[in-house]
């Protein structure tokens, strides 16, 4: 039952992007074509599920026995960083229109701190070995759910008449605004 | 006191190496091997990323060129000086390509092709062309909005006064793009040397050209006669030159009623 209260959680109701407005940066720059987001999305629950193991055992089994709980956040950008390395290398090998197509916003998944939020809020969270992978893959799915039909939307936003001084990104915020409103209805689920 | 530094340290430390060890295994596992010439034929290419061969951009042109899909000329931009450096690197001769040259094939300024219509709207070619055609009298003549001037990456067009985009030969590397935005496909390429052409697009019958330009090509096949290489054909009531065939001797020119076959002074 908690495991199930962790993902709907982690997917609708504390969305990393649409209600905690952890990882922005990716979230609009990623957002412009549906396909890119959708290797965004892949990509970054990728990371943040297998950095919320990692850091747990980190956490677990390095910091707190000899007492460097002080070190959780280097050590955990340590892990993550090297997560995004690995990724990134696969990417490359396997998809090079997607590596190219992600660009720049693949490596910065490194300071994307949606998944530094996931695995420091574990820890803060109390959570057990399963119950961090879930949420961090409830996490990462929520990211993937609100920049896929974010990019959707701006797909069609391409398309239709928009005021010039509002053309570009600041239609883009306030669309994204829309829908974090749209997902405030999610807050009285739990 | 000395251990609450160098614990942190060590710990810190010895993770960075085991995450280093395991990237340098990943890194291995998933090299992508590439032609080591793709680089070097990236470097020689222009780097505009203008389009003008016809691949998305120089990288893929310089892995086309290296897989053998593109010729190794095959930058437009680049020219001669390009095409030896990257058939050097590839060990090949490169056929040398006469270098061409954007033209715009329409004499019909402000003097001599009268408007039907205002045109009030977006300044550009391919939005004057949805409203019934563009403003001018001639249906295949060009609209100087400028599309091409914008389309332009190198600065070799510009608005000429009388409202037709001028080429500067100079600055030109015959990219295609201007070509590819007309509208009325009114730039075409042509070889640099040769200065004699129709400027005229127009495949109306005479009388309706001499109606809509004063120095539009009305077919009259004037200039077939009298060429002594044969060199021009008319088809669809517009003379056309066999660049290939013509010596340029300007008897056409003098002899065509309009001026629709000019001299070009360069």
């Amino acid at each position: 039952m908690k495991i199930l209260l962790i993902l709907v959680s982690g997917i609708f109701v504390n969305n990393f992007i649409l209600s905690k407005f952890l990882g922005i940066c990716p979230f609009l720059g990623v957002s412009k074509k549906l396909d890119t987001a959708v290797g965004m999305g892949v990509a970054v629950t990728f990371v943040m599920t297998l950095a919320s193991a990692i850091t747990y055992i980190v956490q677990y089994a390095i910091l707190n026995p000899l007492n460097l709980e002080y070190l959780q956040t280097i050590a955990f950008i340590l892990v993550i960083a090297a997560l995004v390395q690995f990724v990134e290398m696969v990417i490359k090998k396997t998809s090079p229109t997607l590596y190219m197509a992600l660009g720049v916003y693949l490596p910065l998944i490194t300071t994307n701190c949606a998944v530094l939020g996931v695995t420091i809020l574990n820890i803060q969270n109390e959570y057990n070995f399963i119950e961090t992978i879930i949420n961090g893959a409830a996490g990462a799915l929520g990211f993937t759910l609100a920049i896929v039909l974010f990019a959707g939307v701006r797909e069609r936003l391409e398309l239709s008449d928009i005021p010039k001084p509002l053309q570009g990104f600041p239609i883009a915020l306030i669309s994204a605004s829309l829908m974090a409103i749209s997902f405030l209805g999610f807050s009285g689920m739990i | 006191m000395i251990n609450a530094i160098l614990i942190p340290v060590v710990i810190l430390g010895v993770m960075g190496l085991i995450f280093g060890a395991g990237l340098a295994v990943a890194a291995k596992k998933f090299e992508v091997k590439q032609d080591e010439r793709i680089p070097l034929v990236r470097a020689e290419l222009p780097g505009a990323n203008c389009g003008g061969c016809g691949y998305p951009g120089c990288d893929a042109m310089a892995e086309a060129i290296v897989k053998g899909e593109a010729p190794a000329n095959g930058c437009p931009v680049g020219g001669a000086k390009v095409a030896e450096a990257v058939g050097k690197i590839l060990g090949e001769e490169v056929s040398e390509e006469e270098p061409k040259v954007a033209s715009v094939l329409c004499s019909g300024d402000c003097d001599h092709a009268p408007r039907r219509a205002e045109y009030y709207g977006l300044k550009d070619c391919n939005e004057a062309v949805i409203a019934n055609g563009g403003p001018k009298d001639c249906r295949f003549g060009c609209i100087g909005l400028g599309s091409c001037v914008t389309a332009c990456m190198f600065d070799a067009l510009s608005m000429g006064e009388k409202g037709l985009p001028v080429v500067n030969i100079e600055n030109c590397t015959a990219c295609g793009k201007c070509a590819a935005t007309c509208p009325k496909s009114i730039i075409d390429l042509i070889p640099k040397s040769q200065v004699i052409h129709v400027n005229c697009q127009s495949k109306e019958k005479g009388k309706i050209v001499r109606s809509s330009c004063s120095v539009g090509c009305i077919g009259c096949k004037a200039c077939t006669k009298v060429c002594p290489e044969e060199a021009i054909t008319v088809t669809d009531n517009l003379a056309k030159i066999d660049y290939e065939k013509c010596v340029q001797c300007g008897a056409c020119v003098e002899k065509c009623p309009t001026g629709a076959i000019v001299k070009e002074i360069r």
